[in-house]
């Protein structure tokens, strides 16, 4: 609460302007999420989409040339990338980084505790780590096997996508963004990825959700559709606006942008 | 980010965690190296004549040898004449129970994580514990005892069971072998002595902890393992010292001796004081190490985690004499700020139908530099021997340097000899990846470095395993900035 009774956005996003390697990709985008809300964002390739989720993430190479970005009332651009995931932010990433040498389930187990730690939380208990970890991939469908091996290594392009929502399961974070997590998912994986987001779905919690498949949007159904061209949201409206760029494409709007 | 510089900052600044110096009274013979201070040290320990004078010999030997300069490591020249060979807590004999050790030295193992008892996290380890130049306990020995298995300090084995010692002692390694053998030979104080009888498995890890405590001493442990015809050992050396400013010398040597089908693993985690993150101080770590698999279908398996040390310079080596013998060596070897390290090993195959396995990971931070330095000889006997060497380097940062040097040597033509390396710089991405679920910046290196070296840690006795887990990323500590 700000003071006067209006909830504050989770996520609030002003006039931001970024550039990779000299080059502006983000061009004074504006977007504001609500606890309880699942946006989708739509878009063509290379209109600043990733881009734009790694800037919410951290990472490294993406500068911030002017624009603000608050994330649960806290400045997000002053924190670390891991400080943003014991606030209760999540990224399931395009492509899935592998890590030969480390299990996924020890990853998963050093990721929680990671951010039970940085909560000042106690570790969390083997048993019921183990218990946890069995719900959440029976949810995603991720056989035990996938659990023991090395972290996106040698996974199929549907099991890391799979593996992230595991991920996402097991972190609980407030705002998760999945980005193009549909993307490779076959029908079956595709419904369960939905499942599983859908029954995380509370009024705590937002979905920041990049897609180019109106399909997954069937299944989640989005409170808002942004359109993204060129670094900007060109257009803002309700899950309908979905099936609109479907039929249509982007053409109509590519000249509004321009 | 700024923010992530100071805490990174503030991680490198953190000390040693094995810094400390024990306030024990130790008596120290007085600096230098003469036959004199040999036949000082040798009465001390009351050793019989005939090895007063095996060490005379490795003296008058070491007199005659120049140091080696090869290695890719740097270092000021070293005043032997400075150096005390022999520091020993004062007591007045070795205590006959372990109750009775010095309370400050039964103190400094419980800090350093490996407390005198025969309970609790070590109930399935035996450990000698050596303090400067002696042992000061052993554990476990009845237990040992009943299956016919000695292990004990070596001065006690020179004592108890002088005919094995003679046997043995200077067969894998002779005195004139090199320069720091050599003046091992003359000067060794105290180490490890395991015997296995035919057919016994031995039921535990047995362990050495070093610890050098007093300044301006060296340590020179000889350790030796026979491993009788099927019998079966797995040993691991541990070693700590304190924080000082100056470089302390480290020239152990260890021999190995596995009979027909006999079989010894033998596994280091060195942490020896690496120096500050000026390069000042630190151990300089000079070791031979070396198994002979004399027996046929005998095994050897050396396993190394190497992350101390201003300076390493070890090839824990294989001579594969018995046929169809087995040689294997797994390494980690990680160096920061200013460490150096040339470490490899040496394959020797001269019985038929011998193999041998190399696995070495490398990683290099700061302004280290880390060399492997391998030999693979097939002598002509060795009918169908076989060699598989892995070599992979990391680098953290743009200002260290990874090397590697194999050198490989086929005499046989049915011999097969596969090498492979990589080089490569730690992944950006991966390590974003795991920041991004959570991990802190150390938390994440550590992990993708201990990803990068499984396949040599899972090789470590699980008793240990967790330990050097968390010694790789301790040692990485403020690597990344
Ligand atoms: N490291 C980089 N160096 C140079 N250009 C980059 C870099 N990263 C991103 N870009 C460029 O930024 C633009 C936006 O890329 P981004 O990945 O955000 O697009 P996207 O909307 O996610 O596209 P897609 O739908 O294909 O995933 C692209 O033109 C891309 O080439
Ligand atoms: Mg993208």
């Amino acid at each position: 609460m700000n003071g006067k009774d209006i909830p504050m956005a989770m996520l609030e996003i002003e006039k931001l302007h970024v550039s990779v390697e000299g080059k502006p990709i983000i061009r004074g985008l504006d977007l504001s999420v609500d606890a309880g809300e699942v946006h989708a964002i739509m878009g063509p390739n290379g209109s600043g989409k990733s881009t734009l989720a790694y800037v919410l993430a951290g990472r490294e190479g993406y500068e911030v040339t002017a624009g603000t970005i608050r994330f649960l009332g806290q400045d997000l651009l002053a924190m670390e990338p891991e400080e943003r995931v014991a606030a209760g932010l999540f990224l399931a990433m395009q492509y899935p980084v592998e890590i030969p040498g480390v299990s996924n389930m020890y990853f998963l187990r050093q990721a929680v505790n990671a951010v039970r730690k940085a909560r000042g939380e106690p570790e969390i208990k083997p048993g019921e780590f183990m218990k946890k970890l069995r719900e959440a991939a029976k949810l995603v469908g991720i056989p035990e096997e996938l659990l023991r091996r090395d972290l996106n290594t040698g996974f199929s392009g549907g099991e890391k996508k799979r593996n992230e929502i595991l991920q996402m399961a097991m972190l609980e974070p407030k705002l998760a963004i999945l980005d193009e997590t549909d993307s490779g998912l076959d029908i079956d994986a595709l419904r369960m990825v939905a499942e599983a987001v859908n029954r995380m779905r509370s009024p705590e919690r937002a979905f920041l959700v990049i897609t180019h498949y109106a399909r997954l949007l069937n299944f989640l159904v989005p409170d808002r559709v942004h359109v993204m061209i060129a670094g900007r949201i060109v257009k803002s409206g309700g899950r309908e606006l979905a099936d609109e760029l479907e039929a249509h494409g982007y053409e109509p709007f590519t000249a509004e942008a321009a | 980010m700024a923010a992530s510089t100071d805490i990174l900052r503030e991680i490198t600044e953190r000390e040693y965690r094995w810094g400390f110096v024990t306030p024990v009274e130790e008596e120290l013979v007085p600096p230098g190296l003469n036959e004199d201070i040999i036949r000082l040290i040798s009465q001390k320990k009351g050793e019989p004549e005939w090895l007063t004078e095996w060490r005379l010999q490795a003296y008058r030997r070491w007199r005659t040898m120049e140091e080696p300069r090869w290695a890719k490591v740097h270092y000021p020249p070293i005043d032997y004449q400075a150096i005390s060979y022999f520091a020993a807590p004062k007591q007045k004999e070795r205590p006959k129970s372990l109750d009775e050790i010095d309370p400050e030295i039964r103190r400094t193992y419980e800090k350093l994580g490996i407390p005198i008892r025969e309970q609790e996290i070590l109930a399935g380890v035996a450990v000698d514990y050596v303090f400067d130049s002696v042992s000061v306990a052993t554990t476990f020995r009845k237990k040992l005892e009943d299956l016919g298995i000695i292990f004990c300090s070596i001065s006690e084995a020179v004592r108890d069971h002088p005919e094995l010692v003679r046997r043995y002692l200077g067969s894998v390694v002779p005195p004139g072998d090199n320069y720091f053998a050599a003046l091992n030979s003359a000067v060794f104080s105290d180490g490890s002595f395991v015997y296995v009888p035919k057919g016994v498995r031995c039921p535990m890890e047995l362990s050495t902890y070093f610890r050098i405590n007093a300044a301006g001493t060296g340590q020179f442990e000889r350790t030796l393992i026979v491993a009788d015809e099927g019998s079966y050992v797995s040993y691991l050396e541990g070693c700590t010292a304190p924080m000082r400013d100056e470089n302390q010398l480290h020239a152990a040597v260890v021999e190995l001796i596995a009979l027909d089908e006999a079989e010894i693993k033998y596994s280091t985690v060195q942490n020896w004081y690496p120096g500050d993150k000026e390069g000042r101080g630190g151990i300089y770590n000079f070791v031979t190490k070396r198994g002979l698999c004399k027996g046929r279908r005998s095994k050897i398996s050396w396993t190394q985690v190497e992350t101390g040390s201003a300076i390493t310079w070890k090839y824990p080596s294989c001579i594969l004499q018995g046929d169809e013998s087995v040689g294997e060596f797994y390494s980690v070897a990680l160096t920061n700020n200013y460490q150096q390290a040339d470490t490899g090993t040496k394959m020797i195959h001269i019985g038929r139908r011998t193999r041998s396995r190399i696995i070495s990971k490398g990683i290099a931070a700061g302004r280290s530099q880390n060399t492997y330095r391998g030999l693979v000889r097939v002598l002509r006997g060795a009918e169908g021997a076989r060699n598989y060497t892995q070599c992979d380097s990391m680098l953290i940062g743009d200002k260290c340097g990874a090397h590697t040097v194999p050198y490989i040597e086929v005499k046989n033509p049915t011999a097969r000899v596969e090498h492979e390396a990589t080089t490569s710089r730690i992944s950006e991405d991966q390590l974003f990846y795991c920041r991004a679920r959570g991990l802190s910046m150390e938390d994440a290196v550590a992990l993708v470095v201990n990803g990068f070296c499984r396949e040599v840690m899972d090789e470590l006795p699980m008793e240990f395993a967790v330990e050097a887990r968390k010694l790789l990323g301790i040692s990485l500590e403020g690597s990344v900035g």
